[in-house]
């Protein structure tokens, strides 16, 4: 089916899709495009320009928006901003993306967009995490409460990354306000199309963020990071608080950080594509596993070379997504490292999908952990510092 | 589609107690059109009915508590069992409340989280699974993988805070159209003591049939 609405000029000239030299470097550097031969960014960009014809709504649910193409790219081309755009102008009429789930994800953040919701999402704080209501510093949990509920047969825990980061703030001193009326932060209903409903989540979070009094928030999810930092501010003009990632606190005060001598594992790091290449937070998180003691082996792609889950914003999960996945897997194991580490709950749950092949076994198996939590277990004694000032205040 | 059944089963208790008529007036539209066919209907004819209304056992449903709200009730019923549990439901002409809309699928099974939630996106108050008793599923333990997903969806729905009985999990044979009514009887007045749901979108808001499933048909394209 062709896409067939009308899609101008200005969105293929503000994408720079005109200075593309048909070079291929984007094709070349797809991880979709290795597996499916059937895709490709540069014919889809030259038929863009020449024939007008624009990618059927198959072809916008395949592309990961991984970026790694516009980051090879020579010439400038912004080919995740089309294919957003695509998916915004076409969204309802010919996209709907082939929603993995069910369409459960998606329906989930548009059940969020209420006005009214009495959300349980705190249910994971225990005791020695301390948090607050009001104040300066928030904490963004995302929506790892929902993916531990729905991925009950991955038995992912991407809660612990979640724990990680607000024992890692608490080690910092800090005291980071939760809301428990948070929302979802609309990066799928976005990056789907749904602008609509994304726009409604996005001024619910800035308002109710700014009802707490906060003046700076801090986020452990990559895509809510990213989403806040680069989205926001064209829904709801310049946001009323400072946005960065826990692994940027974390680096910049490292030094206040005492953690256990003991050798630590080696790990390898899977880059987020929201951190790495969108934000550009490439360091930060090896630093903080350097100060946290914990050896690194990288992987042959990393940084913002590295490879994408093929997560794909709950749009779309097919047998190349699959063998993206695997691909990635054996890259982690060649570096001979038995922990590999992601920053995002989404890395997590895709890459955990993978391993549970029947057929490959432990040739893919790893133990996976977030950043976070992975950092927060080598934290010299602070369950014991915070544990005896959680008594004090009571 | 079921609901009809509901309504002419209505119009057997019109003609079984018509003194009662003025107060059954206050149920309000559902039960118009049957109203005015019992009142045309010939005193012979109404006897008729009456006597076989009580050969069935045919229960009254109680009036409706409160007028204002009608909730919005979306059933998922297994083809094998519960779908023809319906049946059978108005097979026996078993009056019940009309408020719900029958969704027919092979299973129970079937019936993924994604469906519910979907449900409460376009505007449910509440959400009944149905499927054929543990040993009865047609495909052997689909029903088991139902107990599973909704569980899940339970645990989806906590969080969101939406309150547990807006969701209900039955096992309904082909043959027990009596527990087919008085399920939904009761599950129609505990989502309306529960009241309208709080994730439903605006009335104005509500897609039309073909908007809410553009996707669906986009796909099918
Ligand atoms: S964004 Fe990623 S998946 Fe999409 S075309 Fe570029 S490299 Fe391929
Ligand atoms: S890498 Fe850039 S210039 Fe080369 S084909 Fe792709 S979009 Fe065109
Ligand atoms: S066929 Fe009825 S529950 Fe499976």
């Amino acid at each position: 089916m062709e896409a067939t609405t009308p899609v101008d000029a200005r969105t293929l000239r503000e994408a720079n899709a005109f200075l593309c030299l048909e070079c291929g470097k984007c094709t070349s550097s797809c991880v979709v495009a290795r597996y499916n031969r059937s895709y490709s960014p540069r014919r889809l960009i030259s038929q863009a320009l020449g024939g007008g014809r624009l990618p059927t709504a198959n072809e916008l649910s395949i592309c990961l928006t991984c970026m790694a193409c516009d980051e090879r790219c020579p010439s400038g081309v912004h080919f995740v901003d089309l294919i957003r755009e695509l998916r915004r102008a076409t969204y309802g009429a010919e996209f709907a993306g082939n929603c993995s789930h069910g369409g459960a994800m998606q329906s989930l953040m548009k059940l969020m967009t209420a006005d009214e919701l009495n959300q349980e999402r705190l249910g994971w704080v225990t005791e020695d995490l301390k948090i607050t209501d009001q104040g300066e510093v928030a904490f963004f949990a995302g929506c790892a409460p929902y993916f531990d509920a729905f991925f009950t047969e991955l038995e992912v825990d991407t809660l612990a990354g979640v724990k990680g980061a607000v024992k890692m703030l608490n080690a910092l001193g800090l005291e980071p306000v939760l809301a428990p009326d948070e929302r979802c932060c609309g990066h799928d209903l976005l990056w789907g199309g749904d602008v609509a409903n994304f726009e409604r989540l996005a001024r619910k979070n800035v308002e109710l963020l700014k009802a707490r009094g906060v003046k700076a928030v801090i986020f452990n999810c990559p895509e809510c990071y990213y989403t806040f930092k680069a989205d926001y501010a064209k829904v709801v003009g310049t946001l009323p608080f400072k946005v960065k990632h826990i692994s940027e606190v974390v680096a910049e005060r490292a030094g206040e950080l005492n953690f256990v001598d003991d050798e630590g594992e080696k790990v390898t790091f899977q880059d987020p594509c929201r951190l790495a290449r969108f934000a550009g937070v490439v360091e930060a998180p090896r630093q903080v596993l350097a100060a946290a003691g914990v050896e690194l082996a990288e992987m042959a792609r990393s940084g913002k070379g590295a490879v994408c889950c093929a997560g794909n914003g709950w749009l779309n999960c097919d047998r190349f997504s699959k063998e993206v996945q695997l691909e990635r897997l054996r890259e982690a194991r060649a570096t001979g490292a038995a922990t590999l580490v992601t920053a995002c709950p989404k890395c997590e749950i895709h890459l955990r999908c993978a391993m549970n092949d029947p057929n490959l076994g432990d040739e893919i198996k790893m133990e996976m952990r977030d950043l976070t939590s992975a950092v927060a277990s080598r934290l010299n004694g602070e369950s014991k510092e915070v544990k005896a000032s959680s008594t004090e205040e009571k | 589609m079921t609901p009809p059944k509901g309504k002419s089963a209505a119009a057997e208790a019109e003609t079984k107690a018509p003194a009662k008529k003025a107060k059954a007036r206050k149920k309000g539209a559902a039960t118009a059109s049957a109203k005015a066919t019992a009142q045309k209907a010939p005193p012979a004819r109404r006897a008729r009915a009456k006597k076989a209304a009580s050969a069935q056992g045919t229960r009254r449903v109680e009036k409706p508590a409160r007028e204002g709200f009608i909730p919005r009730i979306v059933v998922f019923a297994c083809n094998w069992c519960s779908y023809a549990g319906a049946d059978t439901a108005g097979v026996s002409r078993i009056q019940y409340s009309p408020h719900f809309r029958i969704i027919r699928v092979m299973c129970s099974g079937r019936v993924h989280p994604a469906f519910i939630l979907r449900a409460f996106e376009l505007g449910a108050d509440g959400v009944l699974v149905s499927g054929c008793h543990f040993g009865d599923c047609h495909y052997i333990f689909g029903n088991e993988r139902a107990v599973e997903q909704f569980e899940k969806t339970k645990a989806l729905l906590k969080i969101l805070g939406v309150e547990e009985g807006r969701i209900r999990l039955e096992w309904i044979s082909a043959a027990e159209g009596v527990k087919f009514a008085r399920v939904i009887d009761e599950f129609v007045e505990q989502v309306r003591a529960l009241g309208p749901s709080k994730l439903a979108p605006p009335e104005r808001e509500l897609p039309q049939k073909a908007e809410a499933f553009a996707d669906v048909a986009a796909l099918a394209k």
